[in-house]
């Protein structure tokens, strides 16, 4: 078996992806925080989007399954909070793969200062911004809901954290 | 670092998360518009998702796992104010508490933030970052119902004076509050009631609703020492019904 490197077990998480947000891998999410091996030991340090999101523990059984398929055995997860898990952490490869998949991504977080920059989110279908906001919560802790005029469709955006 | 003093502390604050995230899960399906229901639903699962980081922060520090402490303790262990086990009533009552209680917890974990137990500080910082949605949703109704129509402000009226000697229940001392002070851990419950009246009147201004002068308000207290009212128990049953019934169920 060939060594196991930090960039193998990237490369790997890679693979994984959010639960519920099929496009988006772990990594490109942003919420896996640090990697280290130690010989054939392996510890990852992950952080969740929201402290609530029940996913976390989905991602944690994918995570260990997938590197016992590819000969990792000794793996040790830790969740902490320690680097907290911000919007801006989704990479851009991320961010246009959310696009892709029709949810709108996270405006840059140091622009949310009020409901104001939610209320004019940029549609992923047209691209414009003639929107408006319909809900802070939705169908999971981390998107909105919205509804573009031009479109005439609800559309839903990762919220800004 | 005084450990009764932290574990008073981390259970209070997760006792009020569990609690109220409990009775905003009990809008779930009968929200008074759907926006509302999923509002409500969200924030009952942060809520709850928060007090579980707080319980597990607990289990390190010795306590029993989450949900032993969670659904098998009994009523007079909770350590939750009674402001947050107090029934839903209409919803003109859930969201002047929802606005009261978010406006607290938001500013005791920003003052959390800078606490000397790092492992506090680093969770409460994320939570913060998440409890702007709630004050935010809070803040947007209580300014447009506030001064809406005449049903809408006295309905507000009314809860919020029924309300309010229990919002002051949150800051019940604990007997810590000195050590937790000198050690750095957490400010205290007086600059958080202080910092609180402030907020509070701020948003008030913005409407029609009439706030009493503080000092003519009687304050309810018992939460944070296992004196509930009536209506813990029941919730409790409830919330613990399923672990009752079939302790080794999985879902």
């Amino acid at each position: 078996m060939s060594e196991i490197t930090t960039q193998r077990v990237y490369e790997l998480l890679a693979e994984v992806s959010d639960p519920e947000i099929p496009v988006l891998s772990l990594v490109d999410l942003g919420v896996i925080t640090a990697v280290t091996v130690q010989g054939d030991h392996v510890i990852i340090e992950m952080t969740p989007t929201f402290v609530g999101c029940p996913a976390l523990e989905t991602m944690q059984n994918e995570i260990r399954e997938l590197l016992v398929k590819n000969g990792i055995n000794k793996i040790d997860i830790e969740v902490t909070y320690r680097k907290p898990w911000t919007s801006d952490m989704i990479s851009e490869k991320g961010k246009q793969a959310l696009k892709k998949f029709g949810l709108a991504p996270p405006p840059s977080r140091q622009l949310f200062i009020d409901l104001d920059v939610l209320e004019h989110a940029e549609c992923p279908r047209c691209g414009k911004t003639n929107t408006e906001l319909k809900n802070t919560f939705g169908p999971t802790l981390c998107r909105s809901i919205h509804y573009c005029n031009d479109c005439r469709e609800a559309f839903e955006q990762f919220k800004p954290l | 670092m005084h450990l009764p003093a932290i574990k008073e502390l981390l259970y209070k604050i997760a006792d009020d998360q569990l609690i109220l995230g409990h009775r905003n899960s009990e809008w779930t399906g009968m929200g008074p518009l759907l926006e509302e229901d999923i509002a409500f639903s969200s924030m009952a699962q942060d809520k709850i998702g928060q007090s579980l980081a707080l319980y597990t922060i607990l289990q390190q520090l010795g306590e029993p796992p989450p949900d032993t402490v969670a659904f098998m303790r009994q009523g007079s262990e909770f350590h939750n104010c009674i402001f947050v086990e107090l029934p839903n009533g209409e919803y003109d009552f859930s969201l002047v508490r929802h606005f009261l209680y978010d406006t607290g917890i938001a500013i005791r974990f920003e003052m959390l933030t800078s606490s000397s137990f790092q492992t506090l500080a680093e969770l409460s910082t994320k939570i913060k970052g998440e409890l702007r949605y709630h004050t935010l949703h809070a803040n947007t109704w209580i300014k447009q119902l506030g001064s809406a129509t005449p049903e809408s402000i006295n309905r507000l009226q009314t809860s919020l004076e029924y309300a309010l000697p229990f919002a002051l229940g949150m800051f019940e001392e604990s007997p810590f509050e000195k050590d937790l002070a000198e050690q750095g851990i957490f400010d205290g419950e007086k600059i958080l009631q202080e910092r609180w009246q402030k907020k509070i009147g701020e948003v008030l201004a913005q409407t029609r609703l009439q706030l009493p002068p503080w000092n003519t308000i009687e304050i309810a207290t018992g939460g944070r020492v296992g004196k509930h009212s009536e209506h813990l128990q029941p919730l409790l049953d409830e919330m613990s019904e399923v672990l009752k019934i079939d302790p080794s169920a999985e879902w």
